[in-house]
């Protein structure tokens, strides 16, 4: 379980967040909806360790985390909105490198991870790819396989149906709910209600302030 | 035709101390741009003044200038350097300095998100910049890269005025005792060849690189 307690977060003189408080119980699908400027991207990053967090507390099944190194924590995986793969890299190598170099697991396991992952996600045969030649709902998926492959207690998604065709939405939503069934927690931040009520739990609105 | 293969060997010789000068320069002058255009990411104040102010200097005054700095100045405060070796120097100097831009714009040219995603991964800044930037980096500055090793390749011939005998002052020397014209030509037949050399190879280089978009 998750929790935020009292989260304040400002850019130059726009709070953005103040006194924010949230609980994402395990195995669940958070889904933050609301207009942009409301700051739930802010949140996920936030968690990522990709923003600083101005105040605040935030447990992790009950024990404090430290604020400024929510990034070494390995708590959140990021799937970002435009994926953000290495373009220089393979499907697979795109997969490995980082559990290979950040957390010394052998090219091996790393590779049978990857080809696991790949066919749960029915990528197997673009194992040698690279980005470039994927479509918009494939390089999603090797981007959330990249990010569960070094096992972060969450997985966090920025606007997963902004960068797709809108055909594509119920391949997102099945992916998402497929992970819930195997007990992955996960946080989906979007503007599209139709996607969030389909796919949420919890669902919470956020309004610009 | 006699005459060509007679001034041949010394102009040939002369075009071994182009290259050697060439190729000393190319392998200290690359990583030291890489160098200084990454150090130059950290937006650390002091340091980024220094770089700005060695640049400026070094794409704002003649190449032939520093050269003769570096040979006939730098003596008067005790550096005291072997004609080839302070033209190693000179040219280092300045060439460096030209690939940090060219290396900086290519640095910039790669997205945030590509940082960001290194960092989510855990990779290490050392880890970015190996595994993640450089390598899209080095793609997208291949074509100005090379352009600038054409020009060195030309460049070099600056060193004669410290009295290297390259290329250049070798065909001199054969066209101010021969009163002929041809040496010129020959030393210019062989700089093409050269740069013919270098067009190749960089389109064998961007070849290579162009596995991926």
């Amino acid at each position: 379980m998750l929790e935020l307690k009292n989260i304040s977060k400002r850019f130059g003189d726009k709070q953005i967040l103040s006194n924010f408080n949230l609980t994402i119980p395990d195995k669940q699908i958070l889904v933050i909806v609301g207009p942009s400027g409301g700051g739930k991207t802010t949140l996920l990053r936030m968690l990522a360790g990709l923003e600083s967090i101005d105040s605040g507390e935030i447990l992790y099944n009950g024990q404090a985390l430290a604020l400024d190194e929510l990034g070494k924590r390995n708590l959140l995986g990021f799937v970002f909105q435009d994926f953000q793969l290495f373009p220089h890299l393979s499907v697979i190598d795109n997969l490995t490198l980082s559990p290979i170099k950040t957390m010394g697991v052998s090219r091996q396991a790393a590779e049978q991870k990857a080809s696991q992952l790949l066919e749960r996600l029915g990528l197997a045969s673009h194992a040698g790819a690279f980005p470039f030649s994927l479509s918009g709902g494939q390089k999603q998926r090797v981007a959330l396989a990249r990010a569960m492959m070094i096992d972060p207690e969450i997985i966090g998604y920025d606007e997963p149906t902004s960068a797709l065709d809108p055909e594509l939405r119920l391949e997102v939503e099945k992916l998402i709910l497929q992970n819930r069934d195997l007990g992955i927690t996960q946080i989906v931040v979007t503007h599209d209600m139709q996607f969030a009520e389909n796919i949420a739990d919890i669902l919470l609105k956020v309004e610009p302030r | 035709m006699s005459y060509v293969f007679e001034i041949l060997p010394s102009l040939l010789s002369g075009a071994g101390v182009t290259l050697q000068v060439f190729a000393w320069v190319l392998v200290l002058s690359i990583p030291l741009g890489i160098a200084v255009a990454f150090f130059m990411q950290l937006h650390f104040k002091p340091l980024n003044w220094l770089f700005h102010i060695y640049i400026w200097i070094m794409r704002g005054t003649p190449l032939l200038l520093q050269l003769i700095f570096i040979y006939y100045v730098l003596p008067n405060v005790g550096i005291r350097l072997d004609r080839i070796p302070a033209a190693v120097i000179a040219f280092t100097l300045n060439y460096a300095a030209y690939f940090a831009e060219i290396f900086r714009g290519g640095i910039q040219a790669i997205p945030n998100g590509q940082y960001e995603a290194a960092k989510v991964l855990k990779f290490t800044p050392w880890q970015t910049i190996w595994y993640i930037t450089l390598p899209q980096v080095t793609k997208l500055v291949l074509p100005s890269v090379f352009n600038e090793v054409i020009n060195l390749v030309k460049d070099t011939s600056l060193v004669y005025a410290l009295g290297v005998s390259d290329l250049i002052l070798a065909s001199r020397t054969a066209a101010n005792r021969d009163a002929s014209l041809a040496p010129m030509f020959l030393a210019g037949a062989i700089y093409l060849i050269l740069i013919g050399v270098v067009t190749l190879l960089s389109k064998q280089v961007e070849k290579k690189f162009s596995y991926y978009k």
